[in-house]
């Protein structure tokens, strides 16, 4: 059952196109991660899926009644809003969280219900924002670079808690990642994304096409993958690559 | 009672302190601070409207404030940054209003109580209007209150919660519309901004969630208009500006609680 579809969607801001005749179809229950380069429009599909940008071609279809599970990049709260954790859950479903929550997202947030929001460390947002994803039992998360400005261990039990997630419920997940390591083995699907669909297939598959190693070199374990961030994409002309020679002297200077 | 004209005035400020309450504290969440005063100053351009095609105050500055909030939210992020576009239209279209209000010969305008209030004139009719456009504003913003706090919080979650964040941008829009013409008599075009942001303000320091910042704003909006009020009566001051003082006396006190809490 197909749960969100893009049809040969393209995707841009103003004269700007980010994503050129991109399709993609995301099943009940599969996991799906999504890589590429800086600039590459990960982000963008992400927010053309849930609707937060019309594509200019192409069409996306969400399933009727969806129930999404949104993690961005980053939330950031303004100290000027005043809220609680508690009340930035109840947002979400109008229930309060200790009668409907799952067991799993009340044990992330354990006891920082009445903690403000702005005060959170980065790994305590998001585990709320992972428990708020999960609080309307979601058919689908979706994960945008959900562990940007967490450290090693944080990250890796951020992938731990989402493991568990999916395994207790069964729900689909599309996640963006840079950190390939992490998120490859667990992938029923991986795409590599350059402005278009380089290729995609199962990790293994896509470890070994030749557009992934590209755009991301030959150390295929993919833990040197951001380390080793080669200059030929050749397959296909027509995109900017600058953001992929920022990356790489980013990485170099590590 | 309502003959008293102190009771009057006192009414009036209370209903624009309810309406600026949760509006004010959207503004100050939305870092929309500026965009109150835009929307403010379009009112001048109101009162000339109003004048010179003999409509009633109220619809003249609500459509003036209107369409300037309308051009501001289209024109934003089209080539000019959000504090300039705001500075060339808030400021264009002040002029334009007080040029519009000298041409307009044979009628006698008290400009200053446009720009500074007139709340001891406030008549009967000035009273329904202020309180039907404060219960409006009310009304708007907590019928949409979720999607509003949401959309506020993060555009993406809003989205991927079924919220339009456009459709919660235009109701404040229009929210802020109303609350200007209601409060043009009140507090004038100069000190509008101020009654929208000072109390919110004031408020965020003692509250821990959204709702209370509003309820505490909403209070500290109506004490300081009946407390200016009476500052006013008894020092002989301007009614207007002697409220919007109150109000920033009670910031900087809420602020030191804030302080002290600290050390």
């Amino acid at each position: 059952m197909t749960l969100i579809s893009a049809q040969n969607i393209s995707v841009g801001y103003g004269a700007n196109i980010v994503l050129r005749h991109v399709s993609l179809a995301i099943d009940a229950g599969e996991i799906i991660t999504i890589v590429g380069p800086n600039g590459s429009g990960k982000t963008t599909l992400l927010r053309a899926l849930i609707g937060a940008i019309p594509p200019s071609e192409g069409m996306v279809t969400r399933q009727k009644g969806l129930r999404v599970g949104y993690i961005p990049q980053k939330l950031h709260i303004d100290p000027t809003l005043p809220i609680t954790v508690e009340r930035f859950l109840r947002l979400t479903s109008g229930v309060k969280p200790s009668a409907a929550m799952p067991d799993l997202a009340e044990r992330l947030i354990a006891k920082q219900m009445t903690a403000q929001m702005s005060e959170l460390s980065g790994g305590q947002l998001q585990r709320v924002l992972l428990a708020r994803a999960l609080l309307n039992t979601p058919q689908i998360l979706l994960l945008d670079e959900a562990t940007q400005g967490l450290d090693q261990p944080g990250s890796a039990a951020f992938y731990r808690q989402i493991e568990e997630v999916r395994n207790q419920t069964g729900c689909a997940v599309l996640m963006i990642s840079h950190e390939l390591h992490v998120v490859m083995s667990a992938s029923d699907r991986v795409i590599c994304l350059n402005g278009h669909i380089c290729c995609e297939g199962t990790p293994e598959n896509v470890s070994a096409a030749p557009e992934y190693r590209a755009l991301f070199g030959t150390g295929t374990a993919g833990a040197l993958a951001l380390y080793r961030h080669e200059h030929d994409h050749h397959h296909d002309h027509d995109h900017d690559h600058l953001s992929a020679h920022n990356d790489t002297k980013a990485a170099e200077s590590c | 009672m309502l003959d008293d004209f102190m009771i009057r005035a006192a009414l009036a400020g209370m209903g624009v302190a309810l309406a600026a309450a949760p509006l004010g504290s959207f503004v100050v969440w939305r870092r929309m601070a500026y965009f109150g005063d835009a929307t403010a100053h379009a009112a001048i351009l109101g009162v000339a409207l109003s004048l010179a095609l003999q409509v009633s105050l109220f619809a003249g500055v609500m459509t003036a404030a209107l369409v300037m909030a309308l051009a501001v939210t289209m024109l934003a992020g089209r080539g000019f940054a959000m504090d300039t576009l705001l500075g060339v239209l808030a400021h264009s279209a002040l002029a334009f209003g007080l040029v519009a209000v000298s041409f307009l010969s044979g009628i006698r305008i008290d400009l200053m109580s446009y720009l500074f209030g007139d709340i001891l004139a406030v008549s009967h009719t000035d009273l329904m209007v202020i309180w039907g456009g404060a219960f409006l504003v009310i009304g708007l913003i907590s019928w949409r209150w979720t999607g509003l706090l949401t959309s506020t919080l993060s555009e993406e979650l809003a989205y991927a919660s079924g919220f339009d964040p456009r459709r919660e941008r235009l109701i404040l829009t229009i929210a802020l519309a109303i609350t200007v013409a209601v409060a043009i008599k009140v507090v004038g075009v100069l000190l509008i901004a101020a009654m929208l942001i000072i109390p919110a303000a004031a408020a965020r320091p003692l509250s821990r969630t959204p709702e209370q910042m509003v309820i505490i704003a909403a209070a500290i909006g109506s004490i300081s208009a009946v407390v200016g009020l009476q500052a006013a009566y008894s020092l002989d001051s301007p009614a207007g500006p002697s409220m919007v003082c109150v109000a920033a006396i009670l910031f900087s006190l809420t602020s030191l609680v804030k302080t002290i809490r600290r050390i």
